[in-house]
């Protein structure tokens, strides 16, 4: 750990709380990762190291993993993290425009940030949103029913720190790191924000509920 | 007409839908000192006889599986909850769980208490914060209530629940390989035998169940097996939730008996979009072979949908118009697949790469006819070849395809290129924007 800053004591002490919810230690890399992510943004070299030795493994064995899963990042991503859905249903409905638009607008391509650092984009696979398609996810909260034009927008508005509000989410709008934390097990106190479904989730229940009035 | 059968979508209209006390208001936490009541072995019976089958996409019985778990072992037992749901067009979970996640947790007391574990893990897709948050939260609430924890309701049964996050590997949704991803490892599947009940997490006898499956448990310990097994058909009992998206003037959630038909969901919904007719669609995600119009009629059971050629999988009903490509859909999935393959097994791993530039060709106008016998031939060294199944759901698509419109995929060669219009088939060529 010489060469790299070591993180602070109470990091150090949450990477010990993270790892007593498992039975074998081994278990908690996955946190640990999403927790490193929520300091540093992105899977450094010291959060390898920190992990390794927190788990007794070589750092090969940590990033093994890190680089299994297209979550972990090698390096840093925006503030704010776009990712457009471009499997099939969506790309056909206009996922596709949407992912051209929004590398026309920010002047990047898959996988790229803008040069300040705000901006980072992403062509993601299915997000379990498909009766919301076109789906845009934000540092992983749900933007629904999106058109090339309100990505425009909604990119520009996170360039212009003017975040926009996720459709299925909480009230504002949280950054790459805040968002790793929640997955590290760490909770924002957040989980009363938001809608509790969107119109396409009440589908079904609104027709059945007037069938039952008939 | 088929009557839906609001379940555990019943109390999602309220704002408050998600939080332990509007559960409790809609008869939530009701089942469970009814199945502490009674011994592991009598629920276990319960849920085998009610005929709940996973909602998982393989259809096997929830009850059975749980009975796989040998007794009095004096090993640690574990359930696992699969949230990892990924799988294209697939997206019912993350709205219950959204909306309700506290059915959830319910179904894993009784489920644990059944097998006799004292720790229950839920592996949920990383790709989904809102959903994550909702779920602590409940899982927090319940241990504040005294439904988690030690002696719970004066039952002398202790369960921790840990909720695990995982970071977009698609391959996770499969059972082995989530266990192995669980257990801090790449997720990679893993040969079976021995199956999970003999050696599953740390190697100890752990059941792997589907989010719905667990969360359709309280309602059946609630209202009995009569009241489940007068929904369904004769094999496939009980309600469940049919996902629509696609180019349908009203997609979402529709929890129904098993065996509607997608024509009985169309005419509930609205249809197709104006002016529009059905090409094709998935009965359940992208790993099930399509359908077409002539199968609207199907009942949407596990086994008529198997009888018609396909599989029910995750009832994720997935529905294209005539504006659709049908060549560029099959690529597109087999982009998925290539990204998704975890690398483990040669046959996956080489053979979705290959399958991917073949379609490039045939998408692009480039191909030939033969090249479709030996799309077919790579396909039949591909699939029944690998560990786990995402190999067999890979080439699900092109076989399907080819055998309903081959005669589009020659037509892409004689007319020298994609004949399909991109815009037509997006949503916002005609919404102004």
């Amino acid at each position: 750990m010489s060469d790299h800053q070591v993180f602070t004591a109470e990091q150090l002490a949450t990477m010990d709380t993270i790892i007593a919810r498992y039975p074998k230690s081994r278990s908690a890399i996955m946190p640990l990762l999403h927790f490193v992510q929520s300091i540093d943004g992105y899977v450094t070299p010291r959060g390898i190291e920190s992990i390794a030795l927190k788990l007794d493994l070589a750092t090969a064995e940590v990033t093994a993993v890190s680089t299994f899963y297209t979550q972990y990042k090698s390096e840093p991503v925006g503030e704010y993290h776009v990712g457009v859905c471009i499997n099939t249903l969506c790309a056909v409905m206009g996922g596709d425009a949407i992912f051209e638009a929004a590398c026309d607008q920010l002047g990047i391509k898959n996988h790229e940030t803008t040069k300040n650092g705000k901006v980072s984009l992403e062509r993601i696979e299915c997000n379990a949103a498909c009766d919301f398609a076109p789906v845009v996810m934000v540092n992983w909260e749900f933007f629904d029913n999106q058109t090339p034009q309100s990505v425009k927008e909604m990119v520009d508005d996170l360039q212009n720190g003017k975040p926009p509000v996720p459709t299925r989410g909480p009230n504002t709008l949280r950054t790459w790191k805040e968002n790793s934390a929640v997955l590290a097990g760490l909770s924002d106190g957040l989980a009363n924000e938001g809608v509790q479904a969107g119109p396409a989730t009440l589908r079904g229940l609104n027709i059945a509920q007037g069938q039952d009035k008939k | 007409m088929t009557k839906l059968t609001p379940v555990l979508s019943k109390n999602w209209n309220d704002a408050d839908s998600f939080t332990i006390a509007n559960y409790k208001k809609h008869g939530g936490y009701k089942a469970l000192p009814k199945a502490l009541s009674q011994t592991p072995d009598e629920v276990i019976a319960l849920i085998k006889e009610s005929g709940l089958r996973g909602r998982g996409g393989a259809g096997f019985p929830t009850g059975s599986k749980w009975g796989f778990i040998p007794q009095g072992d004096n090993k640690a037992h574990y359930l696992v909850v699969n949230a990892d749901e990924s799988e294209p067009g697939t997206c019912k979970d993350m709205p219950l769980l959204l909306a309700n996640p506290h059915s959830l947790v319910e179904g894993i007391i009784i489920g644990s208490y059944a097998i006799r574990a004292n720790h229950a893990f839920i592996y949920i897709r990383g790709e989904v914060v809102h959903v994550v948050r909702r779920l602590q939260q409940a899982i927090d609430d319940a241990y504040a209530a005294g439904l988690l924890g030690k002696n719970i309701l004066n039952s002398g049964f202790d369960l921790e629940v840990t909720l695990h996050a995982g970071a977009g590997a698609y391959i996770c949704g499969e059972e082995t390989a989530l266990l192995d991803s669980l257990e801090g490892f790449r997720g990679q599947p893993r040969l079976r035998p021995p199956f999970p009940a003999i050696a599953g997490l740390y190697a100890m006898p752990t059941v792997v169940n589907n989010v719905e499956s667990i969360a359709s448990v309280p309602a059946i310990i609630d209202n009995g097996n009569e009241w489940f097994q007068a929904m369904g058909t004769e094999k496939s009992k009980g309600f469940t939730l049919y996902s629509l998206s696609g180019h349908v003037s009203n997609p979402g959630q529709f929890e129904a008996p098993l065996g509607i038909t997608l024509r009985e969901i169309l005419e509930l919904s609205g249809g197709m979009r104006p002016g529009h007719q059905l090409k094709f669609w998935t009965p359940g995600g992208s790993s099930t072979p399509i359908f077409t119009a002539e199968h609207l009629d199907v009942p949407l059971d596990y086994e008529a949908v198997s009888a018609a050629g396909s599989m029910l999988g995750t009832k994720a009903l997935q529905v294209f118009d005539e504006t659709t490509c049908v060549v560029r859909a099959a690529l597109r999935w087999s982009e998925f697949y290539k990204h998704e393959s975890c690398g483990k097994c040669t046959p996956c791993r080489e053979g979705t790469w290959w399958l991917v530039q073949m379609l490039e060709d045939l998408e692009a106008g480039r191909g030939t006819e033969a090249d479709l016998d030996k799309l077919l031939d790579l396909c039949d060294n591909i699939a029944g070849r690998s560990f786990c199944a995402l190999a067999d759901g890979a080439v699900a698509p092109i076989i399907s395809t080819l055998k309903y419109f081959r005669s589009e995929y020659i037509l892409h060669q004689t007319n020298g290129g994609c004949p399909f219009d991109p815009i037509a088939s997006t949503l916002f060529e005609t919404a102004g924007a």
